[in-house]
Order: C-alpha cells, then structure tokens, then sequence
C-alpha cells in the first residue's frame, strides 16, 4: 500500500545521508581517477623534459654531432640514432603496408563474412605477439635462414633483420586500421561504380582505395611511429650494444634511439646519477616522446577527419 | 466480440474492474457519466499542483506556461501531437529531466503541498515515490524476482519481507499466475506485454503514490494492450496515474482528465508546446472547448 | 544462311556476352590472388614464427621442459637454467599492473560516459587517452624509473615488482580506459532510466545496473590489456627486472615483491643476449611458452568478448 501522505514536509522527500554521501563520494572518487589519466601524461611529460634540460644545458654541442653514439665517451651523434631509426622503419614500413593493406583490402573487399569473422580476431592474436620475440626471430631465423642467402657479408646483427621484424609486428595494427578506413567508405559508392558495369577490380583500387585514402594514410604514420617506438626487437636484432658508429649499410648493426635506452638503461645500476651518458637517456626519451606524439596526432586528426566524413 | 475476453481466463477477480477495458467508443461517453465525474472531482485531494512550467533544452525552449492540477486517484491522460512536449511534462514530475544534460524546469510543482523543484528536495525520493513505467518495456537484465527486488531493497526493505512485496507487486500488476513458478528466470524471456506488466509491478513494488506512464501501450499488440489498460483501471483504486498516449480511444477508456497540449511554431520556427485545453475526459470527448482540441480528436490534424 | 541477326539470335548473343569467360577477367583474379597471398603473409608468420622456435628449443622443449620450467636463472650454463623466476615474476606485475590499472580505467571510463559527457574536462581527459596509448612503451619505463622507482620509493622500495607493475600499469591504463568507455556507451539508457524510475541514486544505477551489464566487456579489455603487459619487456628493463635473478631463498611471498625481480619477456632477452647456441635454444622455449601465454590469454578475450557481444 502507497504510505500516508497527508502531511508530507520536505523533510520526507530527503534521501538517507549515508545513500547521499555514497553517490557524492562516488563522483569524487571517478573525476579524481579521471584526473590520474592526466597525471600520468604529465608525469612522463615532467620526467622527460626535466631531464632532457639536464642533457641540453650541460652537454657541449660540438658532441652532439660527432663519428657515433658512444654515450659514455660524451658523443652524443644523434644522427646516427635517427638514421637508424628512419632506416629500420622504412624497411618496417614497406614490409608492413604492402601485406597490411593488401589483408585489408581482401578482409574489406573480398572475404567471405566467415572468412572475415576468423580472420579479425586472428590479427588481433598477432598483435599481442611479444616483440622479445620477433626480436629472438630475427637473430635466430630471419638473419641466418634468410638474408645470409641473399649478403654474403651480412652482420650477425644487422638493421634488415631489425626492420624485417619489425615490419611483421606492425602488420596486424596497420592492417586494422586500413581495414577500419574501407569499411568506412559507403556501399552506395561500391554500387554507384558497379552499377556503371565496372569490375570489382576496378571498382577497389579507382573507388574505394581512393575514398579512404586519407585514413590508409593515417595507417601508414600510426604504423611506422609504432614502429620508430619499438625496442625489443632492434636491441636483440640490431643495436645490441650500448655504442654504434654512424654507417649507412643496412646489413651492419646499429642502434636506434630506442635501444640507445634500453642500453642506457640497463646500465643504469653503473652509470651513476648525475652522469651525462645516464642523462642522454630522458634525452633520448624527450626526442621519441615528441616524434611518436606529432606522428599519432597527425594520425588522430586525419581518422576524425574520415569519421566525419560519411 | 471481445478476442481478449477468451485469454483471459485466470483473470477471475473483480469482473466488474474490467468494464472500463473494453473497446468501447465515443458512444460510452454520456452526459451523466460527466456530471457524475463532476462530482466526483470536488471531493478529492490534489496531488500535484503546477504552476507556470516552463521546460527548456539548452536554449530551447520546449514547452511554455503549463499550469494544471493532478488529482489523487485518478487517471489523467496527457494527449497531444508528436513533438509537444507529452513526455518532457511527464518528466517533470519525477524529476526525470534533471538526468538530461541541459534540460531546465521554470516554475513550481507542488507535491501534497511541497514544492518539488526546491534545493531541500532530493530527486531520488522524488522517484520513489512518483514511479515511471515507460515508453519501450525496459526490464532489468536479471531475474523477474531480482527486478522486482531491486527497488524495495535500495530502500531498506528487509531480507526476509521481499518475498511478500514481489509476490504483491507481481499481483496487483496481473502477473503473478504467469510467471510464479519461473521467478528465478530472466526476466528476458518474457513477452513484450508481460514485460511492461513487469515494468508496472517494479515500479509499484516501492510503494509509490503516483504512477506516471509514457505511452506504455505503444510496444504492444491489441491483446496486450487491453490487459494493462485493465491494469491501470485496477491501480486507480491505490494510486494517481499519470498517462501519455497516442491512442485517442486509449485515453477516452481510461482516464478521468484529459490534458491535450498542441505545438505552436513562433517566428522564428522554434517549436513549442503549449496546454491547450484540460477538462473531464467525457467533456474532452465531447464538447471540446478549444477548436485546435476538436481538429485533433475528430483526426483532422495530428 | 542470312546475315540479318533475327531477334532469338541477338538473345543469343546477349546470353553469351553475359556468360563468365574463362580467363577474361586476368586481372582481377591476379589482384585477388595478391590480396589473399598478403593476407596469408600478413596472418601465417605466426605459423613460422611457431614452428622456428618450436624447432629451436626443440632440445629443451622435449628433453628438459620440466627442468626448465622449475628451475630459476643461472648464470653459469644454459643447461642450468630456467624460467620460473620469469614466469612468477611476470604473474606478480601483471598482478600489481592489474590492481592499479583496472581500478583507475574503469573508474575514468565511468566518469567521462556517465559524469563529464561531452564536457570541456572529459575532451582533455580523452585526448590524452588517445595520445597515451601512442606513447612508446619505452618512455613508460622512464616514467617509472624517475617516478615509481625513484620519487616514491618509500612506497616501492625502489627497483621492485610493484614498481614494475605501476610502471606497466601506466601503458595499459588507455587501453582499460577505452575498452571500459566502449562498454558503457553499450549500456542504453533505457536500463539506466528504469533505475532511476524506482528512485536509485546515481552510485547505485551504476553499481547494481550500469556496471553489471558492462562487466563482461570491460573484463575482455582488461584480459587483453594484461597480455599486453605480460609480453613487454622494454619498459621493465628500465626500472630494474633486468637481474634476472629473484631474492627468493626464505623470503616469504609478500616479501618478493619488494625484492629484486625479473619477467619472462626480460628473461628472453637475457638469454638472447648470452653468446653460444645453447643459450639460444632456451631464448626459443621460452619463446614458444611466452607465446604460448600470452596467444592463450588473448584468445581467452577474444573468445569471452564475440561470447558476450550484441545483449541488447
Ligand atoms: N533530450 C532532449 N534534448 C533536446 N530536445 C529534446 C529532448 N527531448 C525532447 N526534446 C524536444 O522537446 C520537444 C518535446 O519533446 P517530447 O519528447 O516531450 O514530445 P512528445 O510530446 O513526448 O512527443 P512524442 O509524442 O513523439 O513522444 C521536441 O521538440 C523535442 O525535439
Ligand atoms: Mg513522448
């Protein structure tokens, strides 16, 4: 039976404290979570640019362009890591997107939905594959088995392999989001370009390729600054030494400014606190920190873009 | 002449509750049926008084200068075109719209005397108290037993009473014989008229005082239909019901007030409601005032 | 015979201009066949990837798994050594990741679906998601090493299991906090406005309503977001499971998390590292048991989430 309320006051339309107090707590508790995501921004953001400015104010430029990256000798040549790194993902990059986009195109295009039903979750299986070991992978199989037939000279560890390597842990993210892009293009342009007697050949590389360019773009630069960001792999397959000497050849080691840190890194215990080469590592961290950030907006801002498109 | 009589066979109590259920027409509605009704309003209590709503969304506003008074025990229908604001005024009864980001109620609405839209108030007992049954059944994804449960447990009821408030609700909303020995299952599996009958006994199974209902027909077929109209006719007796429909014939069978609120676009095509006219249903019906109320009952807009 | 073509033999034409020509369409095949031989590429080196390291470890996988799979790290031979002291490790972060991670991601997802939707904050706060979850996971370890190893080591005791499982937590948080949005925005209102309707308040629609309805997703997300952590190794590298040793001895379990620690992952690559063959033979068993690990956890998730799909 409904209860009496035959001199209802305000006071009855109050609920009990303690439900009041655990609704409010609640909140407070989400925002104050929700604010520990932006902490965690800034903290890398502090750490790596505090540290970073230790580098730059004390180092002596002339170091920063010199004959290699022996950190603990004080030559910091950064064009030796960059190059590296570019190199390597290159070859990542015209591993990846080839195989990548051409998954993309037949999950998108062709496959039959069963196909398609096993065939996405099988790319988001691969791209949990631990990339110790790829990097395993390539010293043990890539680099002997494959490229040895191919350069007689090649170095044990060398930026191929890295790249090679690489290149197949990035397939799975780059065809996702190529995938992601054709599937955005609308059926109606597939049939407006049927309907005028094309091939579905046709009808894919003139129509729906194009359509979506912009997000297979944004594919290719999420994908090669995954890639530029990789380090297990280019440790164990290239650059497995703390030091590397500029070279261009990309059958010799070398190592990134990735596995310039996890060197510095695990020397960490030696190279004691306030040593230049220690400091070269949130160096090293500030300057990926920057490439990958631009690289990933640039990729956010063009898939926004395709989402609102259609 | 009546299909659904024949289903419902194990509905045997209180015959005469169903008379108002049945598909009658306008000729049902008679002048002494009014008067009677006339009579009948004098003596009863008042259980929200509104002044002056105004309800906007953001800077729109959606409906203008509502003032009227709900009776307690009775059933008032809310009528009008699509896109008047039936459902935003029925929000604000239960303070529903303050879920909406960006939606603001102007004015006054006096519960058994006590202003609803002041700080003091806490919405959440509002809506214990002003329960909602709505549009598209919407049951909990549980057990029929946990969706009745769910509310008397938030506010206290005890372990050991629940079986009683479930096997109470579940009754009075005319389901309990269909779905006794299957109260452990979810509630899921039942059809949609069964569903909203589920939706209608958790929403009394808090003890609520006024029963607001969004065009809870609207989802179902005829067969359904016609048993929660019977429903609604029964809950009359114990609570205010508030009711929107589309359904013209819906609204003369029920309901004891009809509101009709009707659309006016202003200059700049802006889109907002307005009450046109509230009387007894039977005058509504009848011998409308307002020749914007008579277009629309006789179908000639809307 | 006539020139003229009658009516039935344009129909005949007709039939045979409509008919599939072996052969005619040579391009569009050889593009087909192109695309499936990516495809296959791009899906099978998990296969090779398999069967090499399957092959490699072959000597420990048949002979000595056992041995390997109890025995800890030993610097001496590779014969000697194991990966227990990884495997345990990696369970003990991903433990710690999970408790700091979950936590935190579920609770900002409900917060900006349910709290700040649309607002100003709920933008920043998602943008920074987004560009958290590009962070290279080797700039997480700088973080972990400056902050969690170093700021608060009164909390971590320094270069320990829970600094590494802060420090992971940190790289999985967006992909908790993404998953988690998605499942609540799958959550219709509708389940949202019947709580209301018989008067629950705001922590009680999302406890009892809300979150259950949007549990088995956000259990799928945080699977797969703990396989993210089990398999990295870079930025554990950083704040210190690079040892490859574990104070065990007498310590008791609560004790092991403030010790010295290494992970699975670290181990790989401390035995790639080593010069000689027979170290790389336990680089590729431990490969295969990583991968093992971790393709099974994924497959879990995967698995539990296209179970649970589409329950509206
Ligand atoms: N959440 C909202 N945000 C913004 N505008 C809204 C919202 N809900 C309703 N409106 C607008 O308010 C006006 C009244 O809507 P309301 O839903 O109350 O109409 P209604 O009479 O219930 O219509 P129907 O018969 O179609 O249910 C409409 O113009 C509608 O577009
Ligand atoms: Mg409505």
């Amino acid at each position: 039976m409904p209860q009496d309320t035959s001199d209802l006051s305000v006071a009855d339309l109050r609920t009990s404290a303690s439900r009041r107090a655990w609704s409010a707590g609640a909140r407070w508790a989400f925002a104050l979570a929700a604010l520990a995501t932006v902490l965690v921004s800034a903290l890398i953001i502090w750490t790596v640019a505090s540290g970073a400015w230790t580098f730059i104010s004390q180092v002596a430029w002339g170091n920063l362009t010199e004959i290699g990256w022996f950190p603990r000798r004080g030559l910091f040549d950064l064009s030796t890591l960059l190059v590296n790194s570019a190199q390597i993902s290159i070859i990542a990059m015209l591993v990846a997107v080839p195989s990548g986009f051409g998954a993309a195109i037949y999950l998108s295009e062709y496959a039959h939905p069963k196909v398609r039903k096993v065939m996405k979750p099988t790319l988001e299986l691969l791209a949990s594959v631990p990339s110790v070991v790829l990097g395993v992978f390539a010293i043990s199989f890539i680099t002997p088995s494959i490229l040895t037939n191919f350069f007689d000279d090649i170095n044990f560890f060398n930026k191929l392999a890295a790249g090679i390597a690489v290149g197949l842990l990035v397939i799975p993210l780059i065809a996702s989001i190529a995938e992601d892009a054709l599937r955005a293009v609308p059926v109606a342009l597939r049939e407006a370009s049927s309907g005028l007697g094309a091939r579905k050949v046709t009808t894919s590389i003139r129509v729906v390729l194009p359509a979506a360019m912009s997000g297979l773009m944004a594919a290719i630069i999420v994908g090669f600054s995954r890639a530029i960001g990789e380090t297990m792999v280019v440790t164990i397959a290239s650059g497995g030494g703390d030091t590397s000497l500029f070279n261009l050849a990309l059958t010799e080691s070398g190592g990134t400014i990735t596995s310039a840190m996890a060197a510095l890194g695990l020397g960490t215990d030696q190279v004691a606190g306030n040593n230049l080469a220690f400091q070269s590592l949130y160096f090293l961290g500030a300057l990926l920190f920057a490439i990958t950030l631009v690289l990933n907006m640039l990729g956010d801002v063009i898939v926004r873009r395709l989402q609102n498109k259609y | 002449m009546n299909p659904e009589k024949a289903l419902m066979t194990d509905e045997s109590e209180a015959p005469e509750i169903l008379a108002p259920s049945e598909p009658h027409t306008q000729t049902r509605i008679d002048v002494s049926a009014v008067a009677a009704m006339a009579g009948q309003r004098a003596d009863t209590e008042t259980v929200f008084e509104c002044g002056d709503i105004n309800v906007y969304y953001g800077d729109f506003l959606a409906l203008r200068d509502v003032t009227l008074d709900i009776a307690a025990h009775e059933v008032t229908a809310f009528i009008g075109p699509s896109g008047c604001g039936k459902t935003t005024f029925l929000r604000c009864f239960n303070r529903m719209n303050d879920l909406i980001e960006g939606a603001r109620v102007d004015g006054t609405i006096h519960y058994h005397g006590v202003n609803l839209y002041q700080d003091e108030v806490d919405p959440v007992e509002v809506r214990r108290r002003v329960g909602m049954v709505f549009q598209k059944p919407n049951p909990f994804p549980k057990s029929i037993y946990d969706n009745i449960a769910y509310g008397p447990r938030l506010a206290g009821v005890k372990r050991s009473a629940l079986d009683d408030v479930v096997e109470g609700s579940l009754t009075r909303a005319a389901l309990w014989d269909e779905v006794k020995d299957r109260l452990k299952m979810s509630a899921y599996g039942l059809s949609g008229g069964q569903q909203q009958r589920l939706c209608i006994a958790r929403a009394i199974a808090v003890q609520p005082d006024v029963v607001l209902m969004d065009e809870p027909c609207s989802a179902l077929d005829p067969i359904a239909t016609g048993r929660i109209e019977e429903l609604i006719a029964e809950l009359k007796t114990e609570y205010t019901i508030i009711i929107v429909t589309h359904n013209m014939q819906q609204a003369a069978r029920i309901s004891d007030m009809t509101a009709f609120f009707s659309v006016q676009a202003n200059e700049m095509g802006h889109r907002t409601g307005e009450l046109v006219e509230y009387a007894p249903t039977s005058l509504i019906f009848t011998n409308p005032d307002d020749p914007r109320t008579e277009a629309y009952i006789t179908g000639r807009v809307g | 015979m006539s020139v003229l073509t009658t009516p039935a033999g344009i129909a005949t034409g007709a039939a045979d201009a409509l008919r599939r020509r072996p052969g005619a369409d040579v391009a569009g095949s050889a593009f087909k066949w192109l695309l499936i031989g990516a495809t296959v590429f791009a899906t099978g080196f998990l296969a090779v990837l398999l069967a090499v390291m399957i092959v490699d470890g072959w000597e420990v996988l048949s002979g000595n798994l056992w041995h390997f799979l109890t025995h800890g790290f030993s610097q001496r031979s590779a014969a000697e050594a194991g990966v227990w002291q990884g495997i345990l490790g990696s369970l003990q972060v991903a433990l710690v990741t999970g408790l700091f991670a979950v936590p935190t991601g579920v609770a900002t997802a409900i917060y900006l679906v349910e709290y700040a939707q649309g607002s100003r904050f709920a933008r920043i706060v998602e943008l920074n998601i987004r560009n958290l979850a590009g962070v290279p996971s080797i700039v997480y370890g700088l973080l972990g090493l400056a902050v969690f190893v170093q700021t608060i080591d009164g909390f971590t005791k320094g270069k320990t299991v829970i600094a590494g499982g802060m420090t992971l937590a940190a790289m999985v948080l967006p992909i908790v906090v993404i998953t988690s949005v998605e499942a609540l925005k799958a959550v219709p209102d509708s389940l949202r406005e019947a709580a209301y309707g018989v008067g629950a308040t705001k922590w009680e629609v999302l406890s009892r309503q809300v979150l259950p309805a949007a549990l088995s997703t956000i259990l799928t997300g945080t699977v797969l977001a703990l396989a993210r952590a089990l398999g990295e190794a870079a930025p554990l590298i950083l704040v210190g499971a690079a040892t490859g040793f574990m104070s065990f001895g007498d310590a008791n379990v609560f004790e092991t998390f403030t010790g010295p620690y290494t992970a699975l992952p670290v181990l790989i690559f401390n035995f790639a590292r080593q010069p000689g063959a027979d170290w790389g033979v336990n680089a590729a068993a431990a490969s295969v048991i990583i991968l093992v690990l971790v393709l099974a956890v994924n497959g879990l998730a995967i698995y539990l989430r296209n179970r649970f799909e589409k329950q509206w």
